[in-house]
């Protein structure tokens, strides 16, 4: 990082946010005149993108239950973003009241308004920091009181690391985190992308448009995507199609379990 | 974090018959199919269509309730928000599918009362739904703008503490900072700097940066400030001085850094100051005992040749030094009679006394090690400056010296160098003066000697020369002439004089006066003297096979180290023997001091050979000191006398009386000890005719002959001339 981790953020309502602009996808109102413009712009070139988001927001929800089932009471949202309905903890702690969640988002306003709506749940903090930098998050006071390294934590990066570029190292930032967890641990991971020959212009219109109102984007394939999971034990399916992971009804699949562009998994620490 | 959705609303069973709730049951089912994916909500899709069902079921309710109310159509559009259905497809498809399938479904197709009513709880659904969205549109607006006021807090809140901190760092800092624009205007400085300098913030706001120049900056610290001031560069460091409120000084480190403004225009220069005068003034010690002597506090040898070296780096043309080295004469002595402690004592008051007769602007005294000191004169303008300052030391060193009840007297030999100092080294300098210092010493102690390049290039030759000896004897580069010794009765050569001569590669053809004394310094005059030996006896062999009776002795001089030289019998007989020469076929020559001088050795040896019939012979005779009464004791066999007594003898017309009347008693007195006389030098006719006539037996000289080849010899005796 840059920037020292005291310094200011960037506050410029100006430019869109990554956070805002994916808040203003699923329907929410968290956002500003250029948010709302550059992810309405881009929704022109791809309709379909809200469904994609929704899709990224559901399998966040599933993942977070499947990590329930598997006893994970300990979780790290990496790349957090706005809250809407539907968090992290609403899912946990309704599942178990006495769950802790770690929020982590580089974006000051978005991590000052989840500050504002959690204040009073001593059980979830949140941490303005850069998920790309492993060291600086473990070690940050809010995670270091909130989350107890020596039992299993669910480490989540829901649509984060299509925002991490090969020159960031994704494989060396994910092992920062792995480094740091217990057997038993899990991570879960859900990430734009699809094979060569499955981009359509439209896929490359809106990426092109995204690329260059709000931030750069990687995409992965299957292969690469896989990969990230370098030093986990994937868990039944694998690396699948987004809403082909633990699908909630056989009426979610229809034929987005094979085209959709998007990958999730679900990897444990073995 | 929005208020949780009850996922089951409360149920209130109403009275209404399995075929309602049936075809209720239904529509919930089309209507999640419908909505699903319009917007994101938090369920599975099985709680979806829960959820719808129990919307469903109110909305059935309040379309068969009496009396009818909108209200609950109002409340299921709020629902719906709550629920997170805010796509606004969502409400789109819901009134399209309220309206096109709910009746049919619940089995009242074409009802208008009932169609009546579904179109006024349609309006209030869409009315309920409205308002809560743009309640929960502007609450999220809210939300969101508070939360940017909160981050905008917090990064200020954190640029206030970071300035704090800064503040902190400025103010509390050991080192000292001050911050100036570009023109110079001190804008602010820290305690430790207001500390360092004295002066209070109020008062440097009133200096310029320009106006802490101070005299003794070296010229690269404002040089490289104009060059940051112009964003030449961002920064530098450098030595420097300030002047302290309170009049002292304060060495410092400094450092000076750039500030550019957004744009890279120079803005700021921040200067971090650190006080090092304690370190510098420990270094001013440690270097001053670095560079001076413990015993006499004068400069020493590290900082005479730094001071001269300065002298020589800083020279420009025509510009002079002059060095006085010197030497105190005796100091050994007076060291090792009255002890070290004295001795340091001594040393201690003459660098007093020098340094008292030498102070001055560009005169520096040093003491180089032992008892010898050093003063370096810069700028001088000739010779006569710095014979002066020798003068000087001199005269100021002949006043006794009292120490510890001693009064002790000493000199000192100095030497002199002075000249114009391009085109010369510092080295050549000390050199100099060091051969200089020798020469005093050489010639008699207790005065100066002035450099002479002549002198210095005849001791270098001589150098030359007898380094160059012990290889020029094997290399072959001497060899011998003779000279006649001719009867003056009958000129008849009855000996010849070997005469050594060497050919040297770079000076050409040396007479023996050029080699002889330093080969005797050298002791090579023992190796040289032998080979000398041999080749004459060699010849004298030569000439007894080829003329026999009529062979001439050779006469081979010899030096005084040779005549001490304990083999030398041995030496000479060996030579006799493989040369097969009777030993009375050669003569030796010694000088007068040689024979005289000695002890008894060398006169045993004289005596050993004479006994084997070996011929001595005096040279020179009359030119030293002899002791007449002694010299009837001696083993000698001829006279030689002085070629200097021949000058009175030299015109055809007249003589010198008293060179004549001396060569007459030399030859009486000769004569009288039974020892023959040869005069050397005999250069004309008159000399021999005169020679004759006083009785003298042999002479040898030009008028005979010039020394020559052997083969001349042979012309000689054979009669060839």
């Amino acid at each position: 990082m840059e920037r020292p981790n005291w310094a200011p953020g960037d506050i410029d309502l100006e430019r869109p946010s990554v956070a805002r602009v994916y808040d203003y996808w699923l329907g929410g109102a968290h956002n500003f005149a250029a948010d709302r413009a550059a992810a309405q712009k881009t929704l022109e070139y791809l309709p379909e993108l809200r469904n994609i988001v929704l899709n990224h927001r559901a399998f966040l929800r599933r993942a977070v239950r499947y990590l329930l089932s598997r006893g994970i009471r300990q979780f790290l949202d990496l790349g957090s973003g706005i809250p809407t309905v539907g968090n992290v903890h609403e899912i946990a702690q309704t599942a178990d009241p006495n769950s802790r969640i770690v929020y982590v988002d580089m974006d000051p306003v978005a991590v000052a308004h989840s500050r504002s709506l959690l204040n009073g749940n001593d059980r979830v903090s949140v941490l303005q920091a850069d998920v790309r930098d492993p060291e600086s998050v473990l070690t940050s006071a809010e995670v270091t009181e909130q989350l107890d390294f020596d039992e299993p934590v669910g480490v989540l990066m829901i649509a984060l690391l299509h925002f991490v570029s090969d020159d960031d190292n994704p494989t060396g930032i994910i092992g920062g985190y792995r480094d740091r967890l217990v057997p038993g641990s899990f991570l879960a991971v859900s990430h734009a992308g699809y094979e060569a020959d499955e981009e359509t212009g439209s896929y490359r219109a809106a990426r092109s448009n995204y690329d260059r109102s709000v931030t750069q984007m990687t995409y992965r394939n299957k292969v690469e995507f896989t990969k990230l999971f370098e030093g986990f034990a994937l868990v039944e399916p694998g690396v699948a199609r987004l809403p082909a992971w633990h699908p909630e009804s056989p009426d979610d699949l229809d034929d987005a379990g094979t085209s959709f562009p998007g990958f999730g998994a679900v990897g444990r620490k073995e | 974090m929005t208020e949780r959705v009850d996922q089951r609303l409360r149920e209130d069973r109403s009275p209404l018959g399995p075929a309602v709730l049936a075809g209720a049951e239904s529509f919930a089912r089309s209507w999640a199919t419908a909505v699903i994916g319009s917007s994101y909500v938090p369920m599975t899709r099985a709680e979806v269509a829960q959820h719808l069902q129990d919307l469903t079921e109110m909305l059935v309710e309040a379309l068969f309730a009496s009396p009818f109310r909108t209200a609950p159509g109002y409340d299921i559009g709020s629902k719906l928000v709550d629920a997170h259905f805010t796509g606004t497809d969502t409400l789109g498809r819901t009134v399209q599918l309220l309206g096109d399938d709910l009746l049919a479904e619940l089995g009242f197709p074409g009802d208008e009362r009932l169609q009546s009513r579904l179109a006024a709880l349609q309006g209030a659904l869409a009315a309920g739904y409205a308002r809560a969205l743009r309640e929960r549109t502007l609450a999220e607006q809210e939300a969101i703008r508070a939360a940017v006021l909160d981050a905008r807090d917090q990064a200020e809140a954190m640029l206030r503490a970071s300035e704090a901190r800064f503040r902190a760092m400025f103010t509390e800092a050991a080192i000292g900072i001050g911050i100036a624009d570009i023109e110079g205007r001190i804008l602010d400085v820290n305690q430790a700097l207001q500390d360092m300098l004295g002066f209070s913030v109020e008062e440097m706001r009133q200096y310029n940066v320009r106006d802490l120049m101070h005299p003794e900056d070296a010229g690269s610290v404002w040089r490289l400030y104009d060059q940051l001031i112009a964003g030449e560069c961002d920064h530098y460091r450098a030595e420097k001085r300030f002047h302290r409120a309170d009049g002292e000084q304060v060495w410092t480190h400094l450092t000076l850094s750039l500030v550019r403004d957004d744009h890279g225009e120079p803005q700021y220069q921040v200067a971090m100051i650190e006080d090092v005068t304690d370190r510098h003034l420990l270094q001013n010690r440690l270097r001053y005992q670095a560079l001076h002597d413990p015993l006499t506090g004068l400069p020493n040898r590290a900082l005479f040749l730094e001071r001269l070296g300065r002298v020589f780096n800083n020279r420009a043309k025509h510009v002079r030094a002059g060095l006085c080295y010197l030497d105190l004469d005796g100091f050994k002595v007076i060291n090792d009679s009255l002890g070290h402690d004295i001795g340091d004592q001594l040393l201690v008051e003459v660098g007093r006394r020098l340094d008292h007769s030498v102070s001055g602007e560009g005169k520096l005294v040093a003491r180089m090690g032992g008892d010898e000191f050093v003063i370096l004169v810069e700028g001088s303008t000739g010779e006569q400056d710095i014979v002066d300052v020798a003068d000087r030391v001199l005269t100021e060193l002949e006043a006794p010296i009292r120490i510890a009840g001693h009064e002790l007297s000493v000199s000192a030999s100095i030497g002199i160098v002075e000249r114009q100092l391009s085109g010369t080294t510092s080295a050549d300098l000390m050199r100099d003066a060091d051969i200089t210092l020798y020469w005093a010493k050489a010639d008699g102690k207790a005065r100066w000697a002035l450099y002479d390049p002549e002198r210095n290039a005849r001791e270098v030759a001589r150098f030359t020369l007898s380094a160059t000896m012990p290889r020029a004897l094997e290399r072959g580069e001497f060899y011998v002439e003779y000279q006649p010794l001719v009867r003056l009765e009958d000129s008849t050569v009855t000996g010849v004089e070997a005469l050594v001569r060497w050919q040297h590669p770079e000076f050409g053809r040396l007479a023996p006066d050029r080699f002889i004394e330093l080969a005797e310094e050298t002791g090579l005059i023992v190796p040289l003297g032998r080979w000398v030996l041999r080749k004459a006896c060699e010849e004298a062999r030569r000439w007894l096979v080829e003329f026999g009776d009529a062979a001439p002795f050779v006469s081979v001089n010899l030096a005084v180290r040779q005549s001490r030289d304990p083999e030398l019998v041995r030496d000479v007989k060996r030579i006799l023997d493989e040369c097969a020469l009777p030993p009375h076929h050669l003569q030796l020559e010694l000088t007068e001091s040689a024979i005289m001088g000695t002890a008894d050795e060398p006169l045993e040896a004289l005596r050993a050979l004479c006994d084997m019939g070996v011929r001595i012979a005096i040279d020179d005779f009359g030119t030293g000191y002899s002791n007449l009464a002694y010299l009837k004791h001696l083993p000698v066999h001829e006279l030689k006398i002085a070629g200097s007594f021949m000058e009175g003898l030299r015109a055809e017309h007249e003589e010198d009386p008293v060179d004549s009347q001396i060569v007459a008693t030399l030859v009486q007195l000769a004569h009288a000890l039974g020892l023959g006389v040869t005069a050397e030098g005999v250069e004309t006719p008159a000399q021999s005719a005169r020679l004759l006539r006083l009785g003298c037996d042999t002479g040898q000289g030009w008028f005979f002959a010039r020394p020559g080849p052997p083969e001349n010899i042979d012309s000689l005796l054979r009669g060839d001339l």
